[in-house]
């Protein structure tokens, strides 16, 4: 079974950060990058699937060729190569970026069975990447997947909307767009990232199309404090505990 | 107490504000609250107990031995500490070698494991490092430094608990969340510290902040020349292996030391950290706030490149864990720490702000060791441990120098772990200051050392010609080790000088006049030696701590009833510049002027240097016209000279000082004068070593510490001043007790080891007894080699070391331990008698 996981480098940040002068974009100077955890889920559901069924997983990026990085660390846990699309690392909206991976996919000798987005991008949370692709190629598209089994060519997906749990089941060529929570992924290991260095990664420049929907201006909301509270040291936190337990629902 | 503390609000006034709750602010505030102190108040921006700092996420290891004395005292009594707190887990460690040059410089580790007191190291063999740590591949190894004493400390939890118990005597109220902004400097002493919860005066400012330190210190207009750092590790498992593991730690840490890196068990896991990638480096101001921090705020996001090697590095040595697929990578960071430019802590009162102190760049193998010595030094005057390498005051204008900083910083990193030789040379920045002699240095081929910045001659290729002319008396040295950053061209010069003269450029002394009307009194304090003397005199005296122990030697020159110029090392002579600042009275009738720049000093000495200079002069230069000890104006064609007649060569001779733009003119002239008379330039190797040590000189920092007194460095003079000196009380007792300890010069007796080649020592080794037994004194502290080099007059090489009486006795035959061999040597002169010339004949000729 061959599989294509498609992952996008996202800003690693606290819990505020600083925009850039004309408030277009954050100020990345000090940041750093990373992957956000559905997305290292994907992977790891990919790589489960080649553990089950043999095949391939192909991962693809479009972004700053520095995403690399982070790309080279979800191959330590398995994939075999990656595609590239090379950006100035500037952001693209959802369409110009479907439309490139369109074109990848296209020009691809493998015919993937599987191929999986990220429900959403977790910088820009589009939610349209992966609906977009499956649109161009005539494939089923199954959103939000949280659990996924694959039998004779054919995946069960688990979706959960709101409190209540849905099943589809979609033929297999098919694309998904996948939650935290249907793989938890494994951490690499060295072996594995020392392999994932020698894995083929092939990178494609493309150009940016003229942006049909333009990100105007970023505003930061008010910053609330991170670090702990202390509520007491005396056995009186206890109640204060309790309180809060209530006001948060956890007890009722 | 944390939680009343963080609700009532910060108060106006306190007698000391302690910034920093990482493993140093909280040991300071505990010893300051143990030495009586109260009215404490510490701050950090972050939530306690784990505001955020360095000391967050340390891998908390500690190895006793380092080469340098003061850091290895100072994370002992840290060791002791934690242990006394609860927090110490002792694990034992190795230093492996995968390269024979690195088992050379594991036995050096074993003879200053010897000499600083560290009890239970030993060199092993890889099969007994697999016996401990058998998940090694022990053939990668040729062997191990073994220290079983080795070991882990949970340094948050230390930390607390000594902020608690400040807390709980009284004395301390500790304010998370709470950020240091500003702070007010009044009439040069600190008055303010300013905070986003308000502003807070006190008496005392300590900056305990780590990497955010340069910030804090600028706050105030003071200066903390350190860089925030990247060291990289990663956190790996679960190990199989170590499934089971109890506690923190169980197996001994394993330091790789070819490799620059370290393999320590936590739990289940196996952390690997790494000084081997490219030197990254940020200023303070890069440091994230605490919100905008994605970890904490000295945690930076990995970058897996800069460990690719390591991780191969880390799989060749332990392959059944790291080559194991199943064990992760939980956990990785960009971890910052704080380096400095010479590698060592900076700690002591800033010399720019009074009561404004430093304690930063303080790792957690010498947090708690710190904070004792800093509140010792706060409280009581001087620290029982000698902080010299570590104070502050150190510190030159160019040394506080981003560039400066960034340069060496990066160069320094990768040296961690390094083989770093006794008196290896920075490549980095230099040539930042140059004497007016340079040009006609450099022309000559001398090869040039650096001292606080300076480019000093060390010898001079042009008189390599010396060497046939002296043949084997210039004690050629075989082993590369021995002869690195050595040469015998100046064994050549040494003797040289002995037969004619020599020239020595010795710009780098820092030099400064202290006038005004009180004047006299306040060199009077300063020095053990009488200072109501003639215009004209030259002291030279002990400068000495409260408890009698040396801060400094130096020379002092009355040049006028209210004007003394004192000449001290370079090294030295930021501190000692603070020093006698510090003795300063407050209503300004004396001064200090700092003239180190303004005037340069050429050394000449040897039996011809009076009939070189009296070609140059029609002053009076005879013994009796002018005297040993006494300074003067002489003309010597276009110049106005001062010529102080003294030596730390033991040979006739001036020292020569003229305004820093004339250096030139008076190279030349006396050059000229002197080449009928065989006069050569010759460099630092001689002044500082050969000559130095044929006359049993001391030096500042070698042989002079706070822990040795007047009496046990042999330089008591018979009849002591009858007015007070800074250490005058101790002083009085140490003459009138036996000394612990007394100052001899030893010489080698054999060098040859036992691959047949001669070794020669180059300092800091043990000496033992014939049977290789330790020598330890009745205050605890061992015998060891202060300085050592050639004494080519003598036809031997010398080593300096205090013993204990029943040792000091001309003749007594000892051991000295070089490089994993034993050597054996004999006591040649005891106490202060020169091994050369003992009637000093030369020099009063
Ligand atoms: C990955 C890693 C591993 C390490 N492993 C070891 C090891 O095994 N052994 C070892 O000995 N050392 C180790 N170190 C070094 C050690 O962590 C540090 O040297 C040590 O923790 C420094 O302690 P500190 O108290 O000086 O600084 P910190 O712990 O950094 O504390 C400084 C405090 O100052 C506060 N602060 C800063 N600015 C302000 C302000 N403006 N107002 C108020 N508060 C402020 C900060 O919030 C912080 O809490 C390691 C370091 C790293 C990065």
């Amino acid at each position: 079974m061959d599989v294509l996981v498609c992952i996008k480098r996202v800003i690693l940040a606290g819990n505020t950060f600083a925009l850039n002068e004309d408030h277009t974009d954050i100020d990345t100077l000090h940041l750093g990058y990373t992957l956000s955890p559905h997305e290292e889920s994907a992977v790891e559901a990919a790589v489960r699937l080649n553990e089950e069924f043999g095949g391939t997983t192909t991962l693809l990026t479009l972004g700053h060729v520095d995403s690399e990085e982070q790309i080279r660390s979800q191959m330590a846990i398995g994939p075999d190569r990656a595609i590239v699309l090379e950006t100035d690392g500037s952001e693209w909206d959802p369409q110009a970026t479907a439309n490139a991976i369109i074109d990848a996919i296209k020009k691809e000798e493998t015919k993937f069975d599987v191929i999986i987005f990220g429900s959403e991008s977790a910088d820009t949370a589009g939610y349209q990447t992966g609906i977009r692709v499956a649109h161009a190629l005539g494939l089923p598209i199954v959103t939000n997947v949280k659990g996924l089994k694959v039998e004779n060519s054919v995946a069960r997906c688990e979706r959960a909307v709101g409190n209540m749990r849905e099943i589809y089941e979609v033929s297999l060529p098919a694309v998904l767009t996948v939650r935290d929570g249907i793989a938890i992924p494994r951490y690499p290991s060295v072996p594995g990232r020392i392999k994932a260095r020698k894995k083929p990664m092939d990178v494609f420049p493309v150009e940016k199309p003229a942006a049909k929907i333009e990100k105007v201006k970023l505003e930061l909301p008010p910053v609330k404090a991170k670090g702990a509270t202390m509520l007491s040291a005396d056995a009186d936190g206890a109640q204060k505990l309790v309180e809060i337990f209530r006001e948060i629902g956890v007890l009722s | 107490m944390s939680a009343q503390s963080s609700q009532s609000s910060l108060p106006s006034r306190a007698k000391a504000v302690v910034i920093g709750g990482g493993i140093v602010g909280n040991s300071i505030v505990y010893h300051l609250a143990r030495l009586g102190w109260r009215d404490l108040v510490q701050i950090d921006k972050g939530p306690f107990p784990n505001p955020g700092g360095s000391t967050g996420h340390a891998s908390n290891f500690i190895f006793p031995t380092d080469h340098s004395k003061e850091m290895t005292h100072i994370t002992l009594d840290s060791m002791k500490q934690y242990k006394e707190l609860g927090v110490f887990t002792e694990c034992g460690g190795f230093e492996v070698a995968r390269t024979s040059e690195r088992m050379q410089e594991l036995h050096r580790r074993m003879s200053s494991a010897k000499s600083w007191g560290v009890n239970d190291s030993r060199i092993v063999t890889p099969a007994e490092v697999k016996e401990l740590v058998p998940y090694i591949d022990e053939t990668v190894i040729l062997g191990a430094f073994y220290t079983p004493s080795v070991g882990v400390v949970d340094s948050v939890r230390g930390g607390t608990i000594m902020r608690e118990r400040a807390q709980e005597m009284g004395a301390l109220q500790s304010f998370g969340n709470t950020e240091v902004l500003s702070m007010k400097v009044e009439n040069g002493r600190i008055k303010s510290v300013i905070t986003d919860k308000g502003e807070i005066e006190a008496d005392f400012v300590v900056i305990a902040t780590g990497c955010w330190s340069p910030k804090l210190a600028a706050m105030a207009g003071a200066s903390i020349p350190l860089t925030p750092a990247v060291h990289q590790m990663k956190d790996i498992g679960p190990v199989p292996r170590f499934k089971d593991a109890k506690g923190d730690i169980e197996h001994p840490i394993v330091r790789d030391m070819d490799t620059n890196m370290y393999e320590r068990q936590h739990g289940s896991g196996l952390e690997v950290g790494s000084y081997a990638h490219r030197a990254i480096l940020y200023t303070p101001e890069d440091l994230p706030s605490n919100a905008q921090a994605a970890l904490s705020p000295t945690e930076f996001p990995f970058t897996q490149e800069d460990f690719d090697l390591q991780d191969e590095q880390a799989l060749e040595l332990m392959p059944e864990i790291v080559g194991d697929e199943s064990v992760g990578e939980k956990y990785a960071i960009n971890g910052i720490l704080s380096l400095t430019p010479d590698g060592m802590p900076i700690v002591g009162e800033t010399p720019e702000v009074k009561g404004l102190w430093s304690a930063a760049a303080v790792w957690v193998k010498e947090g708690p060791g710190v904070g004792k010595a800093l509140a010792e030094w706060m409280v009581l005057g001087e620290s029982e441990i000698d902080m010299h390498s570590s104070d502050i005051a150190r510190f030159h204008e160019h040394q506080k120098a981003t560039f400066h900083i960034k340069e060496r910083t990066a160069e320094g990193f990768n040296k961690t772990y390094g083989i770093v030789h006794p008196a290896e040379q920075w490549s980095s920045n230099r040539d930042v200051r140059l004497s007016p002699y340079y040009e006609r240095e450099k022309a000559l081929g001398a090869v040039f050392f650096e001292t606080v910045g300076w480019e000093r001659p060390f010898w001079y290729e042009s008189n390599k010609d010396l060497l046939a002319k002296f043949g084997d008396a210039v004690m050629p040295r075989t082993a590369e080790w021995d002869s690195r950053w050595w040469s015998p061209i100046i064994n050549a010069e040494h003797l040289q000088m002995r037969e004619s003269a020599a020239l020595v450029d010795l710009t780098a002394f820092a030099i400064f006049d202290v006038t005004g009307p009180s004047a006299l009194d306040v060199v009077q304090r300063a020095a053990v030696r009488q200072m109501d003397v003639a215009i004209g005199k030259v002291i030279y005296t002990p400068i000495l701590s409260e408890s009698g122990g040396f801060k400094s030697d130096l020379t002092i020159m009355r040049l006028a009833h209210d004007q003394f110029r004192v000449v001290t090392g370079g090294a030295h002579g930021m501190a000692d510049k603070k020093w006698f600042s510090d003795l300063l009275p407050t209503d300004g009738s004396a001064q200090i002027n700092d003239l180190t720049t303004a005037y340069t000093t050429l050394g000449i000495w040897g039996p011809n240097a009076r009939k070189i200079l009296s070609a140059l002069t029609k002053d009076d230069l005879s013994h009796e016209g002018f005297p040993f000890g006494t300074c003067r104006i002489i003309e010597m064609g276009p110049l106005r000279v001062l010529a102080s007649r003294i030596s730390y060569v033991g040979d006739l001779g001036w020292e020569l000082y003229v305004q820093m733009e004339q250096g030139a003119k008076l190279w030349d002239l006396v050059m000229d004068a002197g080449k009928p008379h065989g006069l050569i330039p010759a460099g630092i190797g001689v002044y500082g070593t050969t000559g130095r040590l044929e006359k049993s000189y001391r030096a500042y920092g070698a042989e002079l510490e706070t822990e040795y007194n007047v009496v046990e460095a042999g330089m008591q003079t018979a009849k002591l001043k009858a007015q007070e000196f800074v250490g005058k009380a101790a002083h009085l007792k140490h003459r009138e007790e036996d000394p612990a300890a007394i100052l001899c010069s030893l010489t080698v007796d054999d060098h040859t080891s036992k691959s047949g080649e001669k070794r020669y020592m180059l300092g800091r080794e043990p000496i033992l007894t014939p049977d290789g037994g330790i020598i330890t004194d009745s205050h605890g502290r061992r015998s060891y080699v202060t300085s050592a080099g050639s004494a080519p007059s003598l036809g031997k090489h010398v080593l300096i070391s205090y013993l204990p009486p029943q040792h000091a006795k001309i003749g007594e035959k000892l051991v000295v331990e070089y490089l994993g061999e034993h050597y054996p040597v004999t006591v040649a002169s005891v106490s202060s008698t020169p091994l050369f010339d003992a009637k000093n004949e030369r020099i009063m000729s």
